[in-house]
């Protein structure tokens, strides 16, 4: 076991009769305050004054109802994301390509908005959320029948697809679906006001897509927890040579967490342009699919921990905003903090299983 | 240095103890595992210690070694005390340990594996010669240039030995040296530890085979939960009796018995499939059928194509193959595990941990993962209360120590979880079950459970084929016997027309490279 010289003391890495429980509960709420503590010393350092700082990054977001709406409004994708990468991760299916997928969300959902919104009438909503499901499932599948047939990576496959579905957006959008009175800009026609997610409430963002989110993290919990499937995808994860001697299909588990998990991304990218953009464009997303990985992690791959996550990521993204234009500060700051939240979780995790003590007499040469 | 004989009679021992240890105690954050443990050995002397699983008998020899330190107690060498810092310390000293599980490099040789040990530093063409000084010297035979990863079992043990022996030890520590060993080979060894004893050598075995610790050894300490329960002297002893010391109760072992065997529930006709992987074993035309109500069993050092015949029977993962295997009837050759068990198959798998449970989940979900047709899911939903009321009846049924029903997997001794695992394919009532390795690892006791559950099993109707390196439990409760030899499969014979050292030379008759065997095989 390591022995950390430290002090006058020597310090031990023990491990725990049993993981800690308490710590699991607590390892995020360790790397909030950390993240916290370590973005005050770098205010500091930006010569800011850090507390006023801390209050334009993490309170005035907050200040009035339109913030508590962005707030919701951009915790939605995130969750959603979320909640279908963390079926994946729990079943050992890495997928990291959600961005790519939300990316095809959009545009398949886009598309249905654009050509078949007139003819659709009252159903066009569902039938364009539902195209645009389909569209991330599709993107999924991709990952789903290259590793079951060819056991190829689904990270390196899901990662590259992302790329692959922003230059076919780029193609679209600079190509046949540019608005012709656009004046050039590389985007769509904005959709029928019909076709758009209807809001929470008045005078902010944020719409019907928020408790449709909070529907599906209960039914993701229920799934994972009560239903049989979802068993059967745990136990893949957590060991597959038991989920082979159960006679548990290693191809059903893949296919079954990359569907769900580009349909869940299908459908953040299809809320986002049929909600808050109302059109295709360049940018649906800033790097959400991404985010949605840490958002997964720092909420212990379960539903409620998810969907608290994306709300604290949403509010990472609020204050980087708000940082910019209060104080000027460069837009990495978002990433910088939620690199700082994910560096401090996996840190903090270690003391799930194990526990640092003090051992106060000096030890002799070890070799 | 090696002086003062003491040969096969111990009864005066030399003045001073050449390793002697007082109220060794070692405390881990879960378990008390030496409590206050005192044990002596003279010089010539074979010195057991014997207990359970768990007892202990490990982390006192890492003590002894220098892997682990103790938090109290005191060690002293030929009378002088001594702080044990590290392995290299104790092999200054003159402490050589072979342990249970060997550290050699598969792609080395010999003399580049055994260089690579040593505390000196020789170029393995120096050190060629003198391998092969010591290993003619104390009958272990093996050539310096051999790559290890085509030795069998023993002859990688021999390598150890060697390489201990190499460093003129004092004191040699074997850790559970048989339990890789054919009969044959285990005779060699105890030659070999004769000799070396005669010559003054202090050797501490280790083991919980009471047979074996009462032909070999002058004296025994035997641990029980941490502490010394007892000593004695195993020549004067029966097993019950050291049984009883380390178990702390009598043991019931009536043979089980002999039955009438039905209809044939599993067989294999012709069965080949090529080896998956370089040092994989391919099977060769293998027969074999499993009667309703019998037990037969597979001997055989595992390597020979142990794995491989319980892949293709659990359908675990399906290859290319040749022949036939029937279930009850159905040919099932070309169906995946689920299927299988639908049909009425169970299974033990050797690996308990990971395979036949997972780890992280409780025994309740544990219970779940071969229970789905038992009524622990409806409708694709997971029946909570059914999987938990299934793991309670097993934990009760097989005397499954552990917090409650709740309790993860991975939080059970080794024993505790094979029980388990073995209640839980058992209280299935499998039409056809198949064990691996079914007391590997396990306590006296519990593998007395094991042993009854499955005859209790093949007494209800069940066939029960059970693969095994240990022969003294194939011995036990078998009804027929075949021993499987570099994928080929003998045929099965009856229990009563065969002997221990049959089965053994079948075993060795023609497994690669074992010198000393005899090839021609008793076909009893």
């Amino acid at each position: 076991m390591p022995e950390l010289p430290w002090g006058p003391f020597l310090w031990r890495l023990e491990r725990r009769a049993a993981p800690s429980a308490a710590m699991r509960i607590a390892a995020p709420l360790i790397a909030a305050a950390a993240m916290l503590a370590t973005s005050f010393l770098i205010f500091a350092f930006l010569g800011k004054d850090p507390l006023n700082a801390l209050d334009v990054f993490f309170i005035e977001p907050l200040n009035s109802l339109y913030g508590w709406g962005e707030l919701l409004l951009k915790a939605t994708p995130l969750a959603l994301c979320g909640l279908g990468l963390a079926l994946g991760f729990s079943a050992n299916v890495w997928n990291i390509g959600a961005e790519g997928q939300l990316t095809l969300g959009a545009i398949c959902g886009g598309g249905v908005a654009l050509y078949w919104g007139d003819i659709l009438g009252p159903l066009a909503l569902p039938v364009t959320l539902l195209a645009g499901v389909a569209g991330g499932a599709a993107w999924a599948a991709i990952p789903a029948y290259l590793r079951t047939r060819f056991n190829t990576s689904e990270i390196l496959v899901s990662l590259m697809l992302v790329y692959i579905a922003q230059l076919l957006l780029t193609y679209l959008l600079h190509g046949v679906w540019r608005d012709p009175e656009g004046f050039n800009f590389p985007q769509s026609r904005a959709f029928d006001e019909r076709i758009l997610l209807p809001l929470l409430y008045d005078g902010q963002r944020a719409n019907l897509a928020f408790p449709m989110m909070l529907g599906l993290a209960a039914l993701s919990w229920v799934f994972s927890s009560r239903l049989f499937a979802g068993y059967r995808m745990r136990v893949g994860g957590q060991a597959p040579a038991a989920a082979a001697y159960a006679g548990f299909s290693e191809r059903r588990n893949v296919w079954l967490a990359l569907m769900i998990g580009g349909g869940a991304a299908g459908l953040a990218g299809v809320c986002e342009v049929v909600g808050p953009i109302g059109r295709l464009q360049l940018d649906i997303s800033p790097g959400y699919g991404f985010a949605a990985i840490i958002v997964a992690f720092v909420g212990r791959l379960h539903a409620i921990g998810i969907v608290l996550a994306a709300l604290l990521m949403s509010l990472l993204y609020l204050g980087g905003e708000s940082v910019q234009l209060g104080l000027q500060l460069p837009a990495a700051v978002t990433g910088l903090f939620q690199g700082m939240l994910l560096f401090y979780l996996l840190a903090a995790d270690l003391f799930v299983g194990f526990r640092l003590r003090r051992v106060l007499r000096v030890s002799e040469a070890r070799a | 240095m090696r002086q003062g004989a003491a040969g096969e009679d111990m009864s005066d021992h030399p003045p001073v103890p050449r390793l002697t240890l007082r109220g060794i105690t070692k405390r881990y954050p879960t378990i008390l595992a030496n409590d206050g443990v005192d044990l002596a050995v003279s010089a010539g002397e074979i010195h057991a210690l014997m207990g359970e699983n768990g007892a202990g008998k490990s982390t006192l020899m890492k003590i002894v070694y220098g892997v682990t330190r103790p938090d109290s107690g005191s060690i002293e060498w030929e009378g002088n005390k001594v702080t044990i810092h590290s392995p290299a310390q104790a092999r200054r000293l003159g402490i050589g340990m072979v342990f249970q599980h060997f550290a050699l490099f598969e792609t080395l040789n010999v003399a580049e594996n055994i260089a690579l040990a040593l505390d000196e530093r020789i170029t393995p063409a120096a050190l060629a010669p003198r391998i092969g000084a010591v290993a003619e010297r104390y009958g272990l035979p093996i050539d310096p240039g051999r790559l290890v990863h085509s030795m069998s079992v023993g002859e990688r043990q021999r390598v150890e030995i060697v390489r201990c022996l190499l460093q003129s030890p004092k004191l040699l520590i074997m850790d559970e040296p048989t339990s890789v060993l054919t009969p044959q080979a285990v005779r060699q060894l105890f030659d070999t530890l004769r000799r070396l004893a005669a010559e003054g050598m202090s050797i501490l075995y280790i083991s919980h085979k009471l047979e074996e610790i009462r032909s070999l050894c002058h004296n025994a300490t035997v641990l029980r939960a941490g502490r010394v329960s007892g000593t004695a002297r195993p020549r004067e002893q029966d097993n019950a009796s050291l049984a009883r010391l380390m178990v702390g109760s009598d043991l019931d072992d009536r043979p089980p018995q002999p039955r009438k065997a039905g209809e044939v529930r599993l067989e294999l006709k012709d069965y080949s499939m090529a080896a998956r992987d370089p040092f994989g074993t391919a099977l060769r035309q293998i027969n074999l059928n499993v009667r309703s109500g019998e037990i037969v069993g597979v001997a055989g050092v595992s390597g020979n194509g142990q794995k491989e015949l319980l892949a293709a029977l659990s359908g675990e993962s399906i290859a290319a193959h040749e022949g036939s295997i029937n279930l009850c009837g159905r040919r099932v050759d070309a169906l995946g595990a689920a299927q299988r068990r639908a049909l009425g198959l169970g299974f033990v798998p050797e690996e308990r941990l990971g395979r036949g449970a997972v780890p992280g989940m409780s025994l309740a979900e544990n219970s779940l993962l071969t229970g789905a047709h038992a009524g622990m899911v409806r409708y694709g939903v997971v029946q909570r209360g059914a999987a938990r009321a299934s793991a309670r009846a097993t934990i009760a049924a097989f005397k499954v120590k552990c917090g409650s029903e709740q309790s993860a997997a991975e939080r059970l001794s080794g024993g505790n979880l094979q029980k388990f695992i073995v209640g839980r394919e058992i209280r299935l009532a499998p039409r056809v079950l198949l064990a691996a390795q079914p007391t590997w690892g396990v306590d006296v006791g519990a593998a007395q459970l094991i042993h009854r559950a499955l005859v209790d099993l093949r007494d209800s109707g069940a066939a029960v084929l059970v693969i095994s390196e240990e022969l003294d439990e194939l011995f036990t409760i078998c009804d027929r016997i075949a021993v499987l030899t570099a994928g080929r499969l003998s045929a099965a014979h009856p229990r009563s027309q065969l002997t221990v050292e049959a089965v053994g030379l079948l075993m060795t008759g023609t497994a690669k490279g074992m010198t000393g065997a005899t090839p021609e095989c008793a076909n009893a």
